[in-house]
C-alpha cells in the first residue's frame, strides 16, 4: 500500500496535455450556430478559432436578382432579433440612392419603431447573457417584456419576428388606432422591470465575478478590429452613428435629446439612477459591455417617449413605399446605421435598372466576433461563454 | 475636408499611385493601383489630419455580363472593383478607396487576380478579405490565413462572380 506524504507533490506531478475542444455549432451558449475550436491546456484556453457559415444563405447573391423592396424580407432574416433596424438600414440606403425625402411623420414613426426594436433586442441580449452565466430568472423577465413588444409590432404589421415593416419610401402601414397609448403604457410598465434586472444582474456578486475584469477589449483593439455598437462604447470610445452618422440617417434624430452611453471619467450619463460600477470592473470588460446595453434600454425608452409626442402632432403621411419595380438611379451608395448590435452597413451598386447590380451587407457582429480569438487567449474555459455572450452576436447576421 | 482635398493630398504623396477619382458621385471615391494600396492605406490611417483608423467594409464588385449581347452594349470593359470603405473615428468622416483589377490574373481564366492584403493596417481586413476571397475570388497576397470563411472549405467557384454557375450537386445534396 502506498501513501501520499505530501498532496502538493502529487498536484505538481499531474501533467496536462494540450487538448482540442470543439464547442458548437449547437452549443446553447454560442448563440446560434457558431463553432469554436478551443486549444486548451487543462482549464486554460490558449487559442480560439471561430468557424462560421452554418447559416450562410447567400443573401447578397439573392439581392442581385431582386428589386430593393423585394429584398427587404431578406434583411429581416439577417439580424432576426432586430428586424426593424435591419429594414431601416436598407430602406435608408435605397432612399439615399434615390434621394428621397420623407415627411417628419414618417421619420418619427420609424424612430418609435426602431428604438422599440432596440429595446427588444437588448432585452434578449441581456437575458440570454444571464442565461449563459447560469442565471435563469432575468431571461424569463426579459422575454416576458419582449413578448409585449412583439405583440405591439404584430399589431402594426402582422409579423412577430420578420417584420418587413419599414421599407424604402416609408413604412407599409400607419399605426393602428390606440397603438400609441398601448406603447406608452408598456414603457411605463417596463421601467420597474429594468430596475429588477439591474437588481438581479448588474451588481449581483456572482455576475460581477464572472464578468468584471474578464475579456478586456482595449479601445485601440476595438477600433482596429472594426468593433462597433455597445462593444465599442463598452471600451470607452465615444461613437454612436445616431449622432455621428451621415445626415440622411441623423436627420431622424434631429431635435431629440439623448446622450451617448459611454464612460467618461469613471461615470456613465445619468448613472446615479443605476447600481454603481463595481470596483473590480475594468473599462472594456464584459461587465461594461453589458452595462452599456442596459443603459441603452433606458435611453431608448426616453427616445420612444419623445418620438411619440412628436409623432402625434406631426403633419404629413407615414410615407409611400416605392413601387415594387421602381427604377433605381445609376450610382453606388454605402450607408451605415446604428443597429442594436453595432454599425450595420449596406452597399448598393445600381446600373440604372430596377434590380441592383450588387448589394453588400456589412455585418456588425461579423466584425465584433472577429476579435474573439484575442479576447479568449489565456482565459479559463468557463470564461469563453462569458466573453462570446458579452459580444451579443446573432449568427444570422454574421453568415447572411 | 472635401473629396478634392483628399485627392490633392494623395496625389502629392503618391503621384503614381492615384489612377482616378469620381468626386461627383454620391459617395466620392478615389482609385489607387494595387501596388500602392498598402502604402496609401497606411498613410490614410497614420496621417495626423486624416486618421482613418477604422475599416468599415471590403466589397468586390464584378463588372461582367455573361450574356454576349448585353456584354457588347456594356459601358465598361469587364473588370473587378475592390471597394474599401474607411471611417475615421476621431474625425467622424468616411472615405472610399477603390482598386481596379482584371477579372483573371494575366487573362488566364481560373487564375485569381491579386491585391496586397491590408491586414497589417487594419485587423478588420482579416475576415473581410477572407470573405471577399471566398465569395468573389480575389487573392489577397500577404494575408496570414487566406481560406474560405462562409462557404465550406471544399466549395468550388466564387458565388458572387457574375458568371458563377450553381453546382448541381454537393456531397449528395441536390442543387436546383
Amino acid at each position: 500500500m502506498s501513501t501520499v506524504e505530501d498532496p502538493r507533490i502529487v498536484e505538481f506531478d499531474v501533467r496536462t496535455d494540450e487538448m482540442l475542444i470543439n464547442m458548437g455549432p449547437q452549443h446553447p451558449s454560442t448563440h446560434g450556430v457558431l463553432r469554436l475550436v478551443l486549444r486548451t491546456d487543462g482549464e486554460i484556453v490558449s487559442e480560439t478559432t471561430p468557424h462560421l457559415g452554418y447559416l450562410h444563405r447567400c443573401a447578397e447573391k439573392i439581392g442581385e436578382n431582386l428589386t430593393p423592396r423585394q429584398w427587404v424580407p431578406y434583411t429581416d432574416r439577417m439580424d432576426y432579433l432586430a428586424g426593424m433596424n435591419m429594414n431601416l438600414g436598407w430602406a435608408l440606403c435605397v432612399e439615399k440612392l434615390m434621394n428621397l425625402q420623407l415627411s417628419d411623420k414618417a421619420k418619427h414613426l420609424r424612430m418609435i419603431i426602431s428604438e422599440m426594436c432596440r429595446i427588444a433586442s437588448h432585452l434578449v441580449g441581456m437575458g440570454a447573457y444571464g442565461l449563459d452565466l447560469g442565471s435563469f430568472s432575468p431571461f424569463l423577465y426579459a422575454f416576458r417584456e419582449r413578448e409585449k413588444i412583439l405583440d405591439l409590432f404584430e399589431e402594426t404589421c402582422g409579423a412577430r419576428l420578420t417584420y418587413s415593416y419599414i421599407t424604402p419610401g416609408g413604412v407599409t402601414a400607419d399605426l393602428p388606432p390606440g397603438w400609441l397609448a398601448k406603447c406608452e403604457a408598456f414603457l411605463e410598465g417596463l421601467l420597474p422591470v429594468i430596475d429588477e434586472c439591474h437588481a438581479l444582474l448588474t451588481n449581483n456578486a456572482i455576475f460581477v465575478k464572472r464578468t468584471a475584469n474578464v475579456g478586456i477589449l482595449t479601445p485601440e483593439m476595438a477600433i482596429d478590429y472594426g468593433c462597433t455598437g455597445p462593444v465599442l462604447r463598452g471600451s470607452g470610445v465615444d461613437q454612436d452613428l445616431r449622432r455621428d452618422g451621415e445626415d440622411c440617417y441623423t436627420d431622424m434624430y434631429d431635435g431629440y435629446a439623448f446622450e451617448i452611453i459611454v464612460e467618461k471619467d469613471g461615470h456613465y450619463p445619468q448613472d446615479h439612477k443605476y447600481p454603481p460600477i463595481p470596483e473590480t470592473a475594468v473599462l472594456g470588460d464584459c461587465w461594461h459591455r453589458f452595462y452599456v446595453r442596459m443603459l441603452e434600454v433606458r435611453q431608448a425608452i426616453d427616445l420612444v417617449r419623445q418620438a411619440i409626442d412628436r409623432y402625434s402632432t406631426a403633419s404629413g403621411s407615414y410615407g409611400e413605399p416605392i413601387k415594387l419595380t421602381e427604377k433605381l438611379p445609376k450610382g453606388e451608395v454605402y450607408l451605415e446605421t446604428e443597429a442594436p448590435r453595432g454599425q450595420m452597413g449596406f452597399f448598393l451598386v445600381s446600373d440604372g435598372t430596377s434590380i441592383p447590380w450588387r448589394v453588400r451587407a456589412r455585418s456588425s457582429c461579423f466584425c465584433n466576433l472577429s476579435v474573439t480569438h484575442e479576447l479568449c487567449r489565456g482565459v479559463l474555459l468557463a470564461d469563453v461563454p462569458a466573453i462570446v455572450g458579452s459580444l451579443d452576436i446573432v449568427m444570422g447576421e454574421i453568415d447572411r | 475636408m472635401s473629396g478634392q482635398d483628399f485627392v490633392d493630398r494623395l496625389k502629392e504623396n503618391f503621384p503614381n499611385q492615384v489612377t482616378g477619382a469620381d468626386l461627383e458621385a454620391i459617395d466620392p471615391w478615389i482609385a489607387v493601383t494595387p501596388d500602392g494600396l498598402v502604402d496609401v492605406c497606411r498613410y490614410l490611417r497614420d496621417d495626423a489630419g486624416l486618421r482613418f483608423n477604422m475599416l468599415s467594409c471590403i466589397t468586390c464588385v464584378d463588372y461582367f455580363y455573361a450574356d454576349e449581347k448585353k456584354a457588347a452594349k456594356a459601358p465598361w470593359e469587364p473588370h473587378l472593383e475592390v471597394v474599401y470603405h474607411l471611417w475615421s473615428v476621431p474625425n467622424k468622416q468616411s472615405l472610399v478607396i477603390k482598386v481596379m483589377l482584371p477579372r483573371w490574373k494575366d487573362g488566364q481564366e481560373g487564375e485569381l487576380p491579386e491585391v496586397p492584403s491590408v491586414v497589417e493596417v487594419w485587423r478588420t481586413a482579416d475576415w473581410h478579405e477572407r470573405e471577399t476571397y471566398d465569395l468573389s475570388g480575389i487573392h489577397f497576397t500577404g494575408h496570414p490565413d487566406l481560406k474560405r470563411i462562409l462557404c465550406p472549405e471544399d466549395w468550388v467557384g466564387y458565388p458572387l462572380r457574375k458568371d458563377y454557375e450553381m453546382p448541381l450537386e454537393y456531397h449528395g445534396i441536390r442543387g436546383r
